[in-house]
């Protein structure tokens, strides 16, 4: 299989690489990219090069599809990688950066979540999720209450021990963090959890995962199909892994925890 | 480990912990008054920021409703009369700047949390005594659906400035109105007034659980129990706002009557007051009902929104349920992990940008964005005084001072180090230290300083030979200053 390869297929495999780094555009706008995408989905040897010449790049597909087009990601210490570090890049102490970074990676599970709020929605290819700054904060915030509850109803103190900050529970840091302050331009200040979710999902629609719809709730985006080929392919699975590697082990069960009753309608 | 004794007296008391934090809702109060002599902008110990606090927010509770409260124009407007009676003589600019202060205070702008932490200490379930944290806010800012940023006094505040609120609402509901009702017809307006304001309050807190829960339920129905807890609410909300409508609008009559009836203008003027309170009672009453009555279409709805769903086409992971509620649950250190996994894999990928030669000039004749319009507030750090800052103790200087004082014969480093070791041998790096600065002396400095002497350190060129420290065996002298003339008199050792 590894014969037979032209350099004019060689090339063939870069574009359409090339066409996947540029999220916004769709293999249904171009009539050159559509044409790549239909023969990687027919030819299985174009279909290795293409995966070939991303791993020599130091991306792997996830999936190449009419609607999501090519959906790459970057493999470990890849160029393409986005660094959390450089996009929570305004603390300044060491402790309170950490804090930051899990706020950030909170604030982008919380987004998909709402965006795919049933796992069903997350497999179901059609399904186009709604997400707001309002929401995906008071999703959090709403969490975090619930957790708060738990705590208070349990038996013994839950506060945090104070010579020990690493060891407070990420709700309580999330609760702590103001949802908006006033500036004195009258912008919403960028370390309020608001703030963060709308800097998360502006640069999520930067990204290509996510279209404005409106302004209101404080900003209302759409999820693309590149977002859920995203998530499902791979950052569900790299976070849920993380988590049972701690230990934290929830039973998988068709139903979702965001829904409302069972579906016995 | 555990001592018997210490596990007696250290028996976990629930109630000293309330109190503590009790005690701590109190304390930006009482720091707003020991901060304000250092204000550099006024003299502000005229005031009584303490009071100004409490004005504030009882500004910021009545000033609230179900949707929004006030804005920080309005409660600054609505302080000024009150800190005006404090100091007339001073302008109105500086009293609106002391209403900002105390606000941001409260607020406390500046920190990232926007809130305040005291530490406690509390014995466990093992009879260990731990430091916990204790995080509260007293006023919040919230952004309205309009993307204003109004304010909200929390649970806390509410409780430190009617205390002990924390009570079942009903009863201490109950108790009020009887007592305002016997106020009234004893004539005491005053105490009536105050009794009112204090119900007023109730109910803002009735309504603020009431509004809580309608908004879970909005998020998620299931997070509220609709079969029970809510209905019981809604309940017990409908009955006691019946009995509360009878009970105001009676005290409404009576006052009313006393208002029109009254000679005394002061009396007069007082229960015209009262007359207001209670109509605003009246008025909120008549809020929360048509909330009461909503509340019910508000679940039903959001039912119907959030229950349509089909069963499950394929395996996928429940990203709230499995992913976000578990992480939220994890110790910050721990939770670090998984969710840097998910942003990673989440974010897709960043193309390195190559800058071409004419982009690259425009990029760099562009000129520089101003800073202040793109990014909010720069938090101020919150500096910890350091623990220690003396490495070496005041017995230890005056040691090293009496060794090194060497007026007569030069001495070898050597020696001094060895003396210093027998007296105290936390004091020898100090010595070895100060001996090592007397090398390279700064006369000129010391003449300017007015010294009288100043050691000097010179190498003949002797190995040093000891146990902790290498290098040149140094000769240490003590020289004079003779002061008038601009040259040390420097005796070479």
């Amino acid at each position: 299989m590894s014969t037979g390869h032209s350099s004019a297929d060689a090339e063939a495999a870069a574009r359409l690489i090339s066409f996947g780094m540029r999220p916004k555009l769709l293999p249904g706008r171009d009539v050159v990219y559509g044409e790549l995408v239909r023969r990687y989905g027919e030819d299985s040897s174009f279909k290795q090069l293409t995966h070939a010449v991303a791993a020599g790049l130091g991306l792997m597909v996830l999936e190449v599809g009419t609607q999501a087009g090519a959906v790459l990601a970057a493999t470990d210490e890849s160029i393409f990688e986005i660094k959390m570090d450089s996009y929570a890049r305004q603390s300044k102490i060491r402790e309170r950066r950490d804090t930051e970074k899990v706020l950030h990676g909170l604030i982008h599970l919380a987004t998909a979540a709402l965006g795919y709020p049933r796992p069903d929605d997350l497999a179901n290819d059609t399904y186009i999720g709604r997400v707001s700054v309002e929401q995906v904060d008071g999703v959090v915030r709403e969490a975090c209450r619930i957790l708060d509850e738990r705590a208070a109803a349990s038996a013994g103190n839950n506060d945090p021990l104070a010579d020990a900050p690493e060891l407070e529970q990420a709700w309580r840091a999330y609760a702590r963090r103001p949802a908006a302050a006033a500036t004195k331009d009258g912008r919403l200040a960028s370390d309020t959890t608001r703030g963060m979710v709308a800097r998360a999902l502006r640069f999520l629609a930067e990204q290509g995962f996510l279209v404005p719809v409106s302004g209101e709730q404080g900003g209302t985006y759409r999820t693309t199909p590149r977002y859920q080929v995203q998530v499902r392919e791979l950052a569900a699975d790299a976070a849920f892994d993380e988590l049972l590697s701690l230990g934290v082990v929830s039973v998988p069960g068709g139903d979702g925890t965001l829904r409302t009753t069972s579906s016995t309608l | 480990m555990r001592d018997d004794d210490l596990t007696l007296a250290a028996d976990p008391d629930e109630g000293l912990a309330r109190r503590l934090k009790a005690l701590a809702c109190t304390a930006p109060l009482h720091d707003l008054d020991a901060r304000k002599a250092k204000l550099d902008w006024a003299d502000a110990t005229v005031y009584q920021m303490a009071e100004i606090g409490l004005h504030t927010i009882d500004q910021v509770t009545i000033a609230m409703d179900f949707d929004t409260g006030a804005d920080h124009q309005q409660v600054v407007g609505r302080l000024l009369p009150f800190i005006a009676a404090q100091a007339p003589r001073r302008g109105t600019a500086e009293h609106t700047r002391v209403a900002r202060w105390v606000l941001d205070n409260l607020i406390n702008v500046g920190t990232t949390d926007r809130g305040f932490r005291r530490v406690y200490g509390s014995v466990d379930a093992d009879g260990r005594y731990r430091r916990r944290a204790f995080d509260f806010k007293l006023l919040v800012e919230l952004a309205a659906p309009t993307g204003e940023v109004y304010l909200r006094a929390t649970d806390e505040a509410i409780n430190v400035l009617v205390g002990a609120l924390d009570t079942d609402v009903e009863s201490a509901q109950i108790a009020a109105e009887v007592k305002l009702e016997n106020l009234i017809n004893r004539g005491r307006l005053a105490d009536a007034k105050l009794a009112a304001e204090q119900a007023r309050y109730r109910t803002v807190q009735y309504g603020e659980t009431l509004r809580a829960k309608l908004e879970a339920t909005r998020r998620d129905v299931r997070s509220v129990d609709w079969e029970r807890e809510v209905p019981e609410l809604l309940d017990a909300a409908l009955s006691h706002i019946e009995s509360r409508f009878r009970a105001e609008t009676a005290i409404l009559r009576n006052i009313t009557a006393a208002r029109d009836e009254a000679e005394d203008p002061d009396r007069k003027r007082r229960a015209a007051e009262l007359v207001d309170i209670v109509a605003d009672c009246i008025r909120r009453h008549t809020q929360l009902q048509s909330r009461l009555q909503a509340a019910g279409a508000v679940f039903r709805a959001e039912q119907d929104r959030q229950q349509f769903s089909g069963p499950p086409q394929r395996a996928a992971i429940d990203l709230f349920g499995q992913l976000l509620t578990p992480a939220l649950e994890l110790p910050l250190a721990d939770a670090l992990a998984p969710t840097q996994a998910f942003f990673h894999a989440a974010t897709g990928i960043s193309v390195p940008t190559v800058p071409s030669l004419p982009s690259l000039v425009s990029l760099l004749l562009r000129p520089a964005p101003e800073r202040e319009q793109l990014v909010g507030e720069v938090p101020e750090p919150e500096l910890l005084p350091a623990e220690q800052t003396d490495s070496y103790s005041d017995e230890q200087w005056r040691l090293a001072d009496e060794l090194l004082t060497l007026p007569e014969v030069p001495r070898r480093l050597s020696g001094l180090l060895a003396e210093a070791r027998q007296a105290d041998p936390g004091a020898v790096r100090l010595v070895a230290l100060r001996a090592l600065h007397a090398y390279g002396p700064e006369v000129s400095a010391a003449v300017r300083q007015g010294e009288r002497q100043v050691l000097l350190a010179f190498d003949d060129g002797t190995p040093l030979d000891d146990p902790d420290f290498g290098g040149a065996d140094l000769l240490l002298m003590s020289a004079t200053i003779e002061h008038g003339e601009d040259t040390a008199d420097e005796e070479v050792a």
